[in-house]
């Protein structure tokens, strides 16, 4: 569950992200949050990673608030979601395998769990075929799927998808959507941050929208700029 | 593969991915260990040295010459009883005279000297030779002792020397140590440098500071070891080397040399424990900066 009440972000250089935003997402929700870039979409991911703090307001992901979370603590909330970036950030001198499991070594996990699970989730993705290669061997569009296996390695409550196909073709793009909505649909929380006005309208799904740091609108269907 | 599996391949192959960095890491160590070994162990040969030279030393305490030599030969027990007085040697008047004789075998001049002209004696020996001054002062207070001599001046060189060498040792040790350190560091920041990204992205996952730091800490303790055991054996050849040159060496046969064998075990421990708090602590001076939010 995420939660933003009231929040306020600035930073040193006296730039306002954020202003008064709220909203809420249930778990096993999927939705959208869109928005023209400097919008704050960013330092929404940033505050939900807790990479950063509100200057004002509550933050309040998978039960942990934000706003008091200690950095000992930081670790425990990741572990509780995944996410995907649009430049995918795979570790280049590791094979897709070993790139999903380091997900699961970082957690402790036994090795048979993670062999199991690893399979599992690459077989979501379609990429059960591809566990040793490297990750400059694969596509751009598989190269975010093992991105999106990774993200699910832990079985996250959460998923943040942050611009997942600003690097991929239109066509893998859609395909790649679907692949998120399933997951969803599996009982993953899921927000993916977009600016692909045309993606959007194609899935129908809630769609947040912010502009200069303000809620400009959170309802279900298109996006339109 | 298990945590503890990841880390030390983590650990192994960060080592040959920055190869050139590692060899020079690990020569560096040598360099220094090497350094500070050899101090070390030139302090503690000289120190051992000093000891046989210092209990060479001694002092003489002569016995009031109204004493007869029962009388003075009693007195052998209230010396021992002072704590800095290893031995106490008694000397008859008798026998200081063939002393003083024999070193005039040939002399006429001395024929007719009589023994009564010497007093009975007594050679101390001495635990410590910084303690000189007081203990003659302590030993002339005894009754029955009439005069104590002691070459002061011997004793105050010692204890000087001692000092010196001393606070030399430590001071160029001190140095070298933190000079391995500050290398090692640098060879672990420049690895973590190169897996910013990398660590950045574990940190998004969930991992925990130990999970992010083991790695690197493996490669510093394998490169603090590595180092250590070369340089204990190169240490070795060199210590044997010069100590057999030096025992052949006539003019220089007061140095009392302590065998490898009996400094081996010492000093593998010794390498062993710095290579190793090395590695732990220039590994964490690197990621410090990693480990943040």
């Amino acid at each position: 569950m995420i939660r933003f009440d009231h929040v306020y972000k600035s930073y040193e250089n006296g730039t306002s992200a954020l202003e008064d935003l709220s909203f809420t997402m249930e778990d096993g929700e999927f939705a959208f949050l869109v928005g023209p870039s400097g919008s704050g979409k960013s330092t929404v991911i940033k505050l939900l990673t807790g990479e950063i703090s509100a200057t004002d307001g509550t933050v309040i992901v998978n039960g942990y608030n934000m706003n008091e979370i200690r950095p000992s603590k930081l670790p425990k909330l990741r572990r509780t979601m995944g996410v995907i970036f649009q430049d995918f950030r795979l570790i280049d001198n590791k094979n897709v395998f070993d790139n999903i499991a380091l997900a699961m070594w970082a957690v402790g996990a036994p090795h048979r769990e993670i062999k199991e699970r690893v399979n599992y989730v690459l077989g979501l993705v379609g990429l059960e075929d591809r566990q040793k290669d490297m990750p400059n061997e694969l596509s751009g569009g598989e190269q975010q799927r093992v991105a999106i296996a990774r993200a699910l390695a832990n079985n996250p409550k959460l998923i943040i998808a942050d611009e997942p196909t600003g690097n991929i073709d239109p066509e893998r793009s859609a395909e790649l959507m679907t692949m998120l909505t399933k997951i969803n649909e599996l009982g993953t929380t899921m927000l993916v941050v977009t600016h692909e006005q045309n993606l959007v309208n194609q899935f129908a799904k809630r769609v947040i929208r912010i502009v200069n740091g303000r809620l400009a609108g959170d309802e279900k269907g298109w996006y339109i700029s | 593969m298990s945590r503890f599996k990841y880390y030390l391949k983590e650990g192994f192959s960060s080592i040959f991915t920055h190869s050139l960095m590692s060899f020079t890491t690990v020569c560096v160590m040598i360099a220094c260990l090497i350094l500070m070994g050899s101090f070390v162990l030139i302090s503690v040969n000289l120190n051992r040295t000093m000891n046989y030279l210092e209990s060479q030393n001694q002092m003489m305490a002569f016995v009031d010459e109204t004493y007869t030599e029962e009388q003075a030969r009693a007195l052998r027990p209230e010396l021992l009883k002072n704590d800095n007085v290893r031995d106490a040697e008694f000397v008859s008047r008798r026998d200081a005279m063939e002393s003083f004789l024999g070193k005039f075998e040939k002399n006429s001049i001395f024929d007719d000297v009589d023994y009564s002209v010497f007093r009975d004696r007594f050679i101390i020996y001495l635990k410590d030779i910084r303690l000189m001054s007081e203990t003659q002062q302590e030993l002339a207070a005894v009754g029955g002792i009439a005069r104590v001599n002691a070459h002061l001046e011997i004793s105050r060189g010692f204890t000087a020397v001692r000092r010196v060498l001393k606070i030399v040792s430590v001071a160029i040790v001190a140095l070298l140590f933190l000079v391995s350190l500050f290398i090692m560091s640098n060879t672990v920041k420049l690895t973590t440098f190169n897996r910013r990204n990398e660590i950045a992205i574990v940190k998004m996952i969930g991992a925990d500071n130990g999970f992010i730091s083991w790695p690197f800490m493996v490669e510093g303790v394998i490169l603090g070891l590595t180092g250590a055991m070369l340089a204990y054996l190169l240490q070795w050849s060199l210590y044997t080397a010069i100590c057999t040159r030096i025992m052949t060496t006539a003019y220089v046969s007061f140095l009392k040399l302590l065998s490898f064998g009996q400094i081996a075990l010492p000093l593998l421990v010794s390498f062993g424990a710095v290579g190793i708090f090395v590695g732990v602590f220039g590994s964490q001076i690197a990621i410090r900066n990693y480990l943040r939010v």
